[in-house]
């Protein structure tokens, strides 16, 4: 640096306690609101709901319906809720081996993709049966909400104009 | 020079896009050129569809929240646009634009006037078909801009710079294409290309066989592309010669525009049903109707996939929240699908059953002219048949014809959605071979498709590589000769209109970038008043040169009219009601369009002569409400 200023001992305290002030205002994480921390699960709602109305099935006491009733609605919810999920996620089973075949569970297993159930004791390598093949999201292609829209609103009321 | 070429398929139901960079040396891997089409899907969510659905949805001001609408490149678009535009609009019929395309070639209205939607309240501001199209190719131009066009190349890349090819359908007449063509140069696209979509569907099929295409097709065969789009069915037919040892493909017809489509299949299924519901006492609302054609498309793919299903169940969600008890259900049974689809679109007939068309009424020429006979078959068996008996007057025919009632196709190419069906491809071929039996011929051979719904997109940009000197050229020009008409004096009777000679101003066939000899018909302009001729076309007559003058055309179904052609010769005061003697001259432009002039007889003068699109003929303007 070619020049450089000299402050007064007590000036230069003063400047150094407002930066620091300033620093950790700066670094103290804006309090967002809830819709927008939770945009992304909402926007997936808001989809579900839209495509195969989820929260229309899920909200209604089902228990005085038919099952014919319920299947046809079922079948609303399944396809509508299918293509969503298409569109937003790739899935495969987390083990490729077939549910019901054995399997030996090696050392240094990755404990996020198999969990362990029955008679857990011991050492692994492990000798289990495959009950259930598990589901790994490949891929995640969540929609962007905008945040002009509210996110809590999954879906808005609907007025029909006569 | 452009770096890419774009290839874009504005459909009636779906638009793509699908590109070829040029700069690479290298064929492209065709599955990865297609680019994602970022739209709306609900307000305030944009996501990226392979295919833009060709709605347009013209919202109240009020009605979205402030900044929903929001896209990438643009903050409060006026107008909503593809997938979302298509769901809302399901529930406010009023306010959705669909099908522009096919109002574009719809001569019976002002195809330039704000007439969409058709039945719109007071307060929507209406849209032109054209600015529709324009609006469809804008949003497809800033998507490609936002992905493409940034970083150091960035205005380089951008799609106004880049070469475009736009497809339409065969049978779009002189004017449709020509608005097609102004739709995109509205949209800011500066160098297109119109390229005919059976025929980009062969290119998409070339592309995929590669060089080995050889071993599918020889010199002899005559390749009929049955392209079924969502609102339109295009056919054309491909003959493949031999010249010096390399294949040549020429495409020697087209068929007559017939606004019948794969929506069609799936909207007659849903009314089906929607009668059963409505005898057991349900009615549907239109959202919940337009839920139901929906289910029908899925079924009918669903028992189309599975031979052995003897029906598909179909639920129509309830309006209101209580989706348990309040949905309705139904079932689409595969007896339904095969007497409504299979043998009421595609019936087996004789290849003498010509479609039944109703009589029009003025009146009815102001929706869109529908295919008034729904049997595909009946429309393809009219189409040989005529060809047949127009290549028979042709003097060099690339296709034989002689001891045939029909031209006899050796193998077929499908396109569109529709086809994913494999049953309906069965049909048309089972019925080709019929005919075929009958008339002495060989079965026909299928040639496997690239990708139903993408194919045009994709034949489209693989052109534009064929057009830099790759690969191999379809040629054919213009698919019509073209007439202006000419009155010939005679002394007026009420109720019996004067005959109308028609003047050969262009013949069939005439290539991109070549302009025709210039009649020896003389006229006189009027100058600074608007001389006007009606103008006609025909898709038969292949032997017709310039300059031939054909008797009455009154009554004559080898002819069509088309929108008349007009000018105004400008000139001062002093020249007005001068007369100028003119010769004709017409021309087929490098983008694929008709022009034509009036050349000044020993001047340099020379006017373009502009399809007026705002009427046919000596009709009444219609179009007003």
């Amino acid at each position: 640096m070619a020049w450089r200023l000299i402050f007064s001992a007590a000036f230069g305290r003063q400047v150094a306690a407002a930066l620091d002030a300033a620093a950790r205002q700066a670094a103290a994480p804006k309090a967002l609101p809830p819709e927008r921390v939770h945009a992304s699960s909402l926007v997936l709602l808001n989809a579900l709901q839209r495509e195969g109305r989820l929260i229309d099935f899920l909200q209604q006491d089902i228990t005085r319906f038919s099952d014919e009733e319920v299947g046809t609605a079922a079948r609303v919810v399944h396809t509508g809720c299918r293509k969503v999920m298409q569109q937003c996620f790739e899935f495969a089973p987390a083990s490729p081996a077939a549910e019901g075949s054995s399997l030996t569970v090696a050392e240094g297993f990755d404990a996020q993709q198999i969990r362990l159930t029955g008679n857990v004791a011991g050492q692994p390598p492990f000798r289990g049966t495959l009950k259930h093949h598990g589901w790994v999201a490949k891929a995640i292609r969540l929609p962007e909400l905008s945040e002009a829209v509210d996110a809590r609103v999954i879906a808005p009321a609907e007025v029909e104009l006569p | 020079m452009s770096r890419y070429t774009i290839g874009i398929d504005l459909g009636t139901t779906n638009c793509a896009l699908s590109f070829y960079d040029l700069s690479l040396a290298e064929p492209r891997h065709w599955q990865e050129s297609v680019l994602p089409i970022p739209q709306l899907t609900a307000p305030g969510a944009v996501e990226e569809r392979l295919l833009l659905p060709s709605f347009l949805y013209l919202p109240n001001a009020r009605e979205f929240p402030e900044g929903g609408l929001a896209l990438p490149w643009s903050k409060a678009p006026a107008l909503v646009l593809g997938e979302f535009a298509r769901s809302h609009g399901a529930k406010v019929p009023a306010r959705l634009v669909s099908s522009a395309k096919s109002w574009l070639s719809h001569a019976g209205v002002d195809r330039a006037g704000a007439l969409l939607p058709w039945q719109a309240p007071a307060d929507v501001q209406r849209v032109s078909p054209v600015e529709a199209s324009t609006r469809y190719l804008e949003h497809i131009a800033a998507a490609w801009d936002g992905k493409r066009a940034h970083g150091k190349s960035g205005a380089a890349d951008a799609i106004a710079e880049q070469e475009v090819i736009l497809t339409v359908p065969a049978s779009f007449d002189a004017a449709a294409r020509d608005l097609t063509l102004k739709a995109a140069s509205d949209a800011g696209l500066k160098n297109v290309i119109l390229l005919e979509e059976p025929q980009a569907a062969l290119y998409a099929w070339l592309e995929v066989a590669g060089e080995s295409f050889r071993a599918h097709v020889e010199s002899g065969d005559v390749i009929l592309v049955v392209d079924v789009g969502g609102g339109t069915t295009d056919l054309s037919l491909i003959a493949v010669t031999e010249q010096a040892g390399d294949l040549q493909l020429t495409r020697v017809a087209v068929g007559d525009h017939i606004l019948l489509g794969g929506d069609n299949m799936d909207l007659a299924l849903a009314h089906n049903l929607n009668q059963e519901l409505i005898e057991a006492g349900k009615k549907l609302d239109s959202w919940q109707f337009a839920s139901l054609t929906y289910g029908c498309r899925q079924a009918k793919e669903h028992l189309f996939a599975e031979p052995k299903l003897k029906k598909a169940p179909i639920s129509v969600p309830s309006r209101g929240a209580g989706l348990v008890g309040g949905s309705v259900k139904t079932e689409l049974t595969r007896e339904a699908l095969t007497r409504t689809l299979t043998d009421g679109f595609m019936p087996e007939v004789p290849v003498t059953e010509m479609p039944q068309t109703a009589r029009r009424t003025g009146l009815a020429q102001m929706a869109l002219p529908y295919a008034q006979d729904p049997g595909i078959t009946r429309h393809l068996a009219a189409f040989l048949r005529r060809q047949a008996r127009a290549l028979e007057k042709s003097h060099d025919s690339p296709v034989k014809v002689e001891g045939t009632s029909f031209v006899h196709p050796t193998a077929i190419l499908f396109n569109g959605g529709v086809f994913k069906a494999g049953v309906l491809k069965e049909r048309i071929v089972q019925v080709l071979n019929n005919w075929l039996a009958a008339d002495g011929g060989q079965p026909i051979k299928e040639l496997q498709g690239a990708d139903l719904d993408l194919a045009v997109a994709r034949g489209a940009a693989y052109y534009g590589w064929v057009r830099h000197g790759h690969g191999v050229r379809i040629r054919g020009g213009t698919a019509r000769s073209y007439y202006v008409g000419v009155e010939s004096p005679a002394p007026a009777v009420p109720g019996f209109e004067p005959p109308v000679k028609a003047l050969c101003v262009a013949p069939f066939g005439m290539e991109e970038g070549t302009q025709a000899d210039v009649p020896p018909q003389e006229f006189g302009l009027v100058v600074a008043e608007p001389t006007r001729f009606r103008f006609f076309a025909s898709s038969v007559r292949r032997e017709d040169k310039v300059g031939d003058m054909l008797e009455d055309l009154h009554g004559n179904t080898e002819f069509e009219e088309l929108a008349p052609i007009e000018t105004t010769l400008p000139g001062d005061s002093r020249e007005a009601g001068k007369l100028v003697p003119v010769n004709l001259q017409a021309a087929v432009t490098e983008v694929g369009t008709l022009e034509v002039r009036c050349l000044e007889k020993g001047g340099e003068g020379r006017w373009k002569l502009e399809l007026n699109v705002r009427m046919k003929g000596d009709a009444e303007p219609v179009g007003e409400r």
